[in-house]
């Protein structure tokens, strides 16, 4: 039996995957933090049929050296790259290595509902040790408690979301009462560093929960309906997706750099001309593509059979972009090596995922209620 | 009425500005009627924000409560409740309104500045130099059991936190210099060499050493609103705030003492008396003749202070669990119980209860008024009622004579609660010479008036 066709993410942040794109970026430098080119970049991606755009972020600048040390906030991006589309889902980066868990459960859920059910969430971490600083929070430092602050922001956010049952709004004039209580629920969360009582201050998300999409090492199978998979082959990479299904996360999405060849240079001269200004550091959880269009579509043929779906991370949105929407994208819907989202969908749906129900619902009949719930889903 | 001679006041040429807030939490909102729409559904919220921008509203604002409020030992069930994170929502709206100003109401308490600063600097980046922050405090413990901390900030620090706070945001908001990236792709770096500065900041708040990530948006930065009304609030607001949304907007001599207290306030450090508005929060309830406008006004209250309402309000002036009685009955004939303010929802707002305990007696009995009909006319009274014609002269004197500078006004049903206030009294408004016809600028900073940011 073929796999289902693949999902297509795109990661969106600054002018490119490489830390000089904005050399060659289609824009003046400073216009990279205007609403238009947010909007423009978000439609690009629509437009070509992605599933899923990425926002990358961190409190830090994105370029310690000579890059851009600008970025607008990766959910402010995201609710309104939101409003600015109709079809394709939008996940930003954040990290609970230092923020709030509560304030991030309700931007993450706010997104939701601004989006009528596209939102996402990339797990991310604060690595660099400024950060701390930055924040003016005691320093979270090493690999352990890192995954410790990843991985209880995510309980609480997930439980957050799950606090408000679906139906708590009950608006019963006959007895004066907006909520019913009973479906309201305190998290009462107790983790090493912190505790958490909720509920949340937002009903539950369209979605029941965002999409959580995040490394492997980062947080547990369980809590993650996307794995982001990597390697430095395409052999390393399909063993990865296939190593994250088989630890239960649903769907495995591998990580792809790519640097494409357009009409008028190759991608070896684009990348030997951003070289110039600054190495382009491979890493271990990527791999790397650069070549043609075709060559491309070939790569994720092949990964087609391990994974679920990929992100495309462009070495200069500009022009990378360009080639994916006019050659790469059209050349795998119309071999049906991978699927775009039909308008009124969630991203759950677009993605093949089920609704959740809360794990605190009270209803006995929740089980049931799925299948109505999703049918909600498919019409909204 | 008497209409105002616009050349014998202190200010013949004022204009009304008006803002609206979404406020998604309280029982002002009515949610009973079948008009009621969503509190949650992006329909809703931009169906009230297009339409205050089609009556050239200056601001949409959002509130704030960073935990459900609770009542009888659970969660509070009576009132409209769930909203979503405020700058999550407006950078939304950011994409789909042209000219309004987006204002987010967010606690120095439960947020740190460099990450506060740079959403709020996102959104205004995002709007186009539309944000604003409505600041405020919270001290309480209940509030802090949903945060890391928990609830740290003893209430006397509140303003000196929000004080240290403000000071590093505008640090944040300040960090880079004009024309700070380079202008083309050529330059030897992105930023140009110097333009970026750093925030390096310790108090007895924060203790933060930062890179700011955003430049200056058209605006400068965003437009600080304050709403605190102690004495200590009101000096806060004289030292730092763009504009005041006050509590002082029903009668004109409390409104004008209100504003006089501020002007005095604002002289006494050295600001000029036109450096910040001052927009009382209100509703407005229109009809086509003062007995209509009655009418709807009474019909507002009674969907508003529904019997149960009428017994939590009332039971939290005694301190007394009163669900279970009789709403349409007497007052409670116990004495009421003396309890701290501690912050929580359910413990006593009210300033002197056994004072105010006797006075409600008091006129209850005079009037032969059961406990529902005294909490609708004793307990917060809340807005404006009347004619298009009549509310424009009364809202011209107020502004004439520097009582106020607009209002923001609640809508008591949403989504369409503003209709009436865009339709019939802004152009009743126009017509007196004391409204805008067009926008005249792009930013929030502008429709207000304020003087750009140094």
């Amino acid at each position: 039996m073929p796999r289902p066709a693949l999902r297509l993410a795109v990661e969106l942040d600054g002018d490119g995957a490489h830390p000089a794109a904005w050399r060659r970026a289609a824009h003046a430098p400073a216009e990279l933090l205007t609403p238009r080119r947010i909007a423009r970049t978000a439609a690009a991606a629509e437009n070509a049929g992605f599933t899923l755009v990425t926002l990358d972020d961190s409190i830090l600048p994105p370029s310690s050296g000579a890059g851009p040390v600008g970025r607008i906030g990766a959910v402010e991006r995201a609710a309104f790259v939101a409003a600015a589309t109709s079809v394709v889902g939008v996940a930003p980066v954040v990290a609970t290595t230092y923020a709030e868990p509560f304030h991030v459960s309700s931007q993450l859920s706010s997104l939701d509902h601004v989006s009528a059910g596209r939102a996402g969430w990339v797990v991310g971490t604060e690595e660099d040790p400024t950060a701390a600083r930055a924040w003016g929070r005691p320093l979270v430092e090493g690999p352990e408690a890192l995954a410790r602050e990843a991985r209880d922001g995510l309980r609480v956010v997930r439980d957050l979301w799950d606090s408000w049952e679906d139906d708590a709004v009950i608006r019963s004039v006959a007895t004066s009462r907006y909520l019913d209580r009973e479906r309201l629920h305190a998290i009462d969360f107790e983790g090493e560093t912190y505790s958490v009582k909720g509920p949340s201050i937002v009903p539950r998300p369209p979605q029941g929960r965002p999409v959580v999409l995040a490394r492997q090492d980062l947080v547990p199978a369980e809590l993650t309906d996307v794995a982001l998979v990597g390697g430095t082959t395409a052999a390393e990479t399909g063993a990865a997706g296939e190593a994250a299904k088989a630890a239960g996360v649903p769907l495995a999405f591998a990580e792809i750099e790519v640097a494409l060849d357009t009409p008028r240079e190759s991608a070896r001269e684009r990348i030997a001309d951003l070289e110039r200004y600054s190495p382009w550091e491979e890493r271990p959880d990527r791999l790397r593509y650069s070549g043609s269009a075709e060559g491309l579509v070939a790569l994720l043929a092949e990964l087609a059979a391990h994974v679920d779906g990929v992100r495309l991370l462009p070495l200069v949105l500009d022009e990378d972009l360009s080639v994916l929407s006019r050659l790469v994208l059209p050349e795998l819907f119309v071999r049906r090596l991978a699927t775009r989202p039909l308008p009124g969908t969630t991203l759950r749906t677009s993605l093949g995922l089920p609704r959740p129900v809360s794990r605190f619902a009270t209803d006995t009949d929740a089980v049931s209620a799925t299948p109505a719930a999703l049918v909600r889903e498919e019409t909204r | 009425m008497t209409r105002t001679d616009p050349t014998d006041v202190p200010r013949p040429d004022a204009q009304l500005h008006f803002g609206v807030f979404f406020q998604g939490v309280n029982h002002w909102t009515i949610w009973s009627d079948p008009a009621s729409g969503s509190q949650i559904d992006p329909a809703s919220f931009l169906r009230v924000a297009r339409t205050a921008e089609r009556g050239l509203f200056d601001a949409f604002f959002l509130g704030d409560g960073q935990r459900l409020r609770e009542s009888e030992g659970g969660i509070h069930e009576l009132d409209v409740a769930g909203r979503p994170d405020s700058i999550t929502q407006l950078s939304a709206l950011a994409a789909a309104t042209d000219r309004i100003g987006l204002v987010s109401t967010s606690n120095t308490t439960y947020n740190e500045p460099a990450d506060l600063a740079r959403r709020l600097a996102g959104l205004d980046l995002l709007s186009g130099g539309r944000a604003g922050w409505n600041m405020v405090t919270t001290h309480n413990a209940w509030t802090g059991e949903n945060f890391r901390r928990g609830g740290f900030l003893d209430h006397a620090d509140r303003y000196t936190r929000a004080e240290e706070f403000l000071t590093v945001a505008r640090s944040v908001w300040n960090g880079w210099s004009e024309e700070a990236v380079a202008a083309s792709a050529d330059a030897r770096s992105w930023s140009v060499p110097g333009a970026v500065g750093r925030v390096r900041s310790r108090g007895a708040h924060f203790d933060v050493d930062l890179a700011p990530t955003l430049p200056r948006s058209t605006q400068g930065h965003p437009v600080i609103f304050q709403a605190g009304d102690s004495g200590e609030g009101r000096d806060f607001g004289a030292r730092n705030a763009d504009v005041i949304f006050s509590a002082h907007g029903l009668d004109f001599d409390d409104a004008l003492g209100f504003a006089e207290d501020v002007r005095r306030r604002l002289r006494a450090v050295g600001r000029p008396e036109d450096a910040l508005r001052i927009l009382p929060g209100t509703e407005i309830i229109i009809g086509a003749t003062e007995k209509e406008a009655e009418e709807k006004a009474r019909w507002v209250r009674l969907e508003q202070v529904t019997p149960a309402v009428a017994l939590g309000i009332a039971g939290r002036l005694w301190n007394i669990d009163l669900s279970g009685r009789d709403a349409d009955g007497p007052l409670p004939a116990e004495d009421p119980v003396i309890v701290e303010y501690t912050g929580k929802f359910g413990s006593s707002r009210f300033r002197d209860t056994l004072a105010t305990v006797a006075e409600w007696r008091a006129k209850a009995e005079a009037n032969g008024w059961s406990l529902r009909e005294a909490v609708i006319e004793l307990g917060p009274q809340r807005g404006h009622v009347g004619t298009p014609a009549g509310l424009a002269e009364k809202f011209a004197r107020f502004v004439r004579y520097g009582a106020v500078d607009g209002f923001n006004v609640s809508p008591y049903l949403v989504p369409e609660g503003l209709d009436d206030i865009v339709d019939l009294l802004v152009p009743a408004l126009q017509e007196r010479g004391v409204y805008r016809t067009a926008y005249t600028g792009t930013t929030l900073r502008e429709h207000l008036g304020l003087a750009p940011v140094e």
